[in-house]
């Protein structure tokens, strides 16, 4: 049998330790072209620091991982390698189909390659979550993740003063890492106030016993921002960005408990780099695809094995909670042992499962000291960008949604384009689902904005593209292998379109690429499907022909076609 | 003042001597070092956006710095749509800043 571990972060590492340690072969995915995953990103092997442990939390456990992987045979670790299409199959053995393309991120003829396992664990983590507030197109405003990442990994200072804001305790150790990048750490404007604080830190302080380490984390982080004089202030939020083309400036105001602003405390500080985040969006798009339950909380549901609704699948990290770097090791490592064959109950996972049980409680901890509060759009104005891709403004978004009598969320986004751009509603899904919920005055239909059956970006030509040559191990799996609806759409959806493009994809070779958006490429040939989406969201996915610097756009829902093609 | 490397010899982790890289963005140079991503190195020598929107045409550069938000696309020795933070930089890069206009409609 093979496991597959998707994501080379905390949980993933811990997964693929633990699963060879049961003696099965492993092959480990990740997207970057080193692994640590977000949490521990890290200088490339071009330069590589002499003391990464001082920007580093738990360096020492890192090395042990990556060791312990990298001089073993049976763990075969693919970095630079995107999985852009997740299949399973209900009968036979090697039930999970990955689809994976390898080489430099949105490159052109990457080799494709399809990996066949026995299980599988997704370890893919979460991203920022950003509110939107008038402003925050700006240049200059990132995510608080964009700043830890360009600290870690570049050593690059985003600005000279630097506010961030938002909620949760990520915001500590940015700031600790901002300030040791050689930039000046304003102030740190956390929205929840120390009452909303008290009530997800203070009670039961007991059965934080065992948590002593992050105790340790966090007083690390307070000693250093003593340190470099970083004022931590609760219950305020930056409420709008100003600036020429880029941020000069932000507006501070004081929260209410429900986070709306509180008129006549606002004031504007000269800043030039703006990090905010207001927690953390799992990246569900991989467990959706492997038809995983996800919970009421938008969160994979799995039981004390790891297992998720799925035989053969398990979820491990962010994915499951968002319980910080200590839940997804235990995860981890205990959704690797039970991957390999073994059980929750099992000797060698006791201290793992011991862990979870401390660490996990921080998922509910962190919600209910920090969880996103109702009146935040008290400060959105009507022309506040929203969909950052789309450039939707919140007073078109919510005059469509109460003009309209549908409970679509899917009619709301075909109207406005909210949610359908280049990120594929990455960054606002959860807002505008959140926004379209209150504007239409009634419960919405209950779609979501986290299904995308192209998991990665992967260009029109690789798609077109046959598979990694022979010798490497590549096991395309039979057609006759799809046992259901959903399985067949998916199927057809990539290889359906494959041969649609098989002139474009010899029409590269003369120097065009085309490159798919998720949604537009795998739209476009699904019919119908258990999810009931149906072809006019294909026909809004956008193809775009990169040789010619054309762009075809279908606007099915506004029944306009252009094509602009140089080769055809 | 906006973003800028930071030299290694003010750095408390202490990264190995780097090695000096250089990257044209729209015909102009940009300096950096190898291992940096092509937004690292453009952020580094002085440039906050590259990116026009299609809509308003407003400026756009890094926002999520990990991939998702798409944001910092630029075009990398004629190859579209490549993501600035993904992408690691390597010596004589020819980027070009992307302005994807909207299609007007066909009659």
């Amino acid at each position: 049998m093979t496991v597959l571990v998707i994501g080379g972060g905390p949980a993933g590492l811990a997964a693929a330790v633990s699963a060879r340690r049961r003696g099965v072969p492993v092959v480990l995915v990740d997207s970057s072209d080193q692994l640590g995953g977000q949490f521990w990103r890290h200088l490339p092997d071009e330069r590589p620091a002499a003391h990464p442990e001082r920007m580093q939390h738990g360096w020492s456990r890192y090395e042990r991982l990556t060791g312990e992987l990298t001089a073993d045979d049976g763990c075969e670790i693919l970095t630079e390698t995107q999985v852009w299409a997740i299949e399973r199959f209900d009968e036979g053995r090697s039930t999970i189909a990955a689809h994976l393309v390898t080489g430099p991120a949105d490159g052109t003829d990457r080799p494709k390659r399809t990996i066949r396992a026995d299980a599988l664990v997704l370890a893919p983590g979460a991203h920022d979550r950003t509110l939107p507030f008038p402003g925050w197109d700006l240049p200059g405003v990132f995510t608080a993740g964009a700043a830890q990442a360009f600290a870690k990994a570049e050593r690059v200072a985003l600005g000279e003063r630097v506010v961030i804001a938002g909620a949760g305790p990520f915001l500590l150790p940015v700031a600790a890492s901002v300030a040791k990048t050689g930039s000046r750490v304003l102030a740190v404007y956390e929205a929840s106030r120390v009452r909303s604080l008290a009530a997800g830190w203070l009670p039961k302080p007991w059965r934080l016993v065992g948590a002593a380490g992050k105790a340790a984390e966090l007083a690390e982080y307070a000693a250093g921002h003593v340190r470099h004089r970083i004022p931590y202030r609760t219950g305020h939020a930056v409420i709008a960005a100003q600036g020429d083309g880029r941020v000069e400036a932000v507006t501070i105001a004081r929260l209410a408990a429900d986070w709306s602003p509180i008129a006549g405390t606002e004031r504007t500080i000269e800043a030039d780099a703006v990090c905010v985040s207001h927690g953390f969006t799992p990246r569900l798009e991989l467990p959706i695809a492997a038809r995983c339950e996800i919970g009421a909380d938008r969160f994979v549901v799995t039981d004390a094995g790891q297992r998720t609704s799925v035989p053969g699948v398990f979820a491990a990290g962010e994915i499951t909670g968002i319980g910080g770097v200590d839940a997804a090791l235990a995860e981890g490592a205990i959704a690797g042992h039970c991957a390999a064959g073994g059980e929750a109950g099992d000797a060698e996972i006791r201290a793992a499962v011991r862990s979870r049980r401390v660490f996990d409680d921080f998922t509910g901890r962190i919600e209910a000291a920090h969880g996103i509060r109702p009146g935040w759009t008290g400060w959105l104005t009507d022309d506040t960008v929203v969909c950052r891709c789309e450039e939707v403004p919140y007073g078109r978004l919510r005059s469509v949604a109460s003009a309209s009598s549908s409970a679509s969320l899917r009619a709301l986004t075909l109207g406005t384009r909210a949610g359908l751009g280049i990120c594929q509603a990455r960054i606002c899904g959860r807002t505008v689902e959140d926004l379209a919920q209150r504007a239409s005055g009634c419960a919405l239909d209950g779609t979501t904005l986290d299904r995308r059956p192209i998991a990665s970006p992967i260009r029109l030509g690789e798609l077109a593209a046959d598979d990694a040559p022979r010798g490497a191990r590549t096991d395309l799996p039979p057609t006759g292998a799809h046992q259901d609806a959903h399985g067949r759409a998916e199927q057809e959806g990539a290889h359906g379109r494959t041969e649609q493009e098989g002139a474009h994809g010899r029409t590269e070779q003369e120097g065009a690429q085309w490159r798919t958006e998720q949604k537009g490429a795998h739209g476009c040939t699904e019919q119908e499907d258990a999810h009931g989406r149906t072809e006019q969201e294909g026909a809004h996915g956008r193809t775009e022909h990169e040789g010619a610097r054309g762009r075809t756009e279908q606007e099915g829902a506004h029944g306009c076609t252009e094509r602009k093609d140089d080769n055809t | 003042m906006t973003a800028r490397l930071l030299p290694p010899d003010d750095d408390p982790i202490r990264p190995a001597a780097p090695r000096a890289i250089r990257i044209a963005i729209d015909g102009e140079p940009a300096e950096g070092v190898a291992g940096q991503t092509i937004a690292g190195v453009v952020l580094g020598s002085g440039r906050l956006n590259w990116r026009r929107t299609s809509v308003a045409g407003s400026p756009r550069g890094l926002f999520c710095g990990i991939g998702v938000c798409f944001d910092c696309i630029v075009t990398v020795n004629g190859e579209r749509d490549v993501r600035a933070c993904q992408r690691r930089a390597t010596d004589g890069d020819v980027v070009e800043t992307q302005h994807d206009v909207l299609p007007e409609v066909a009659e």
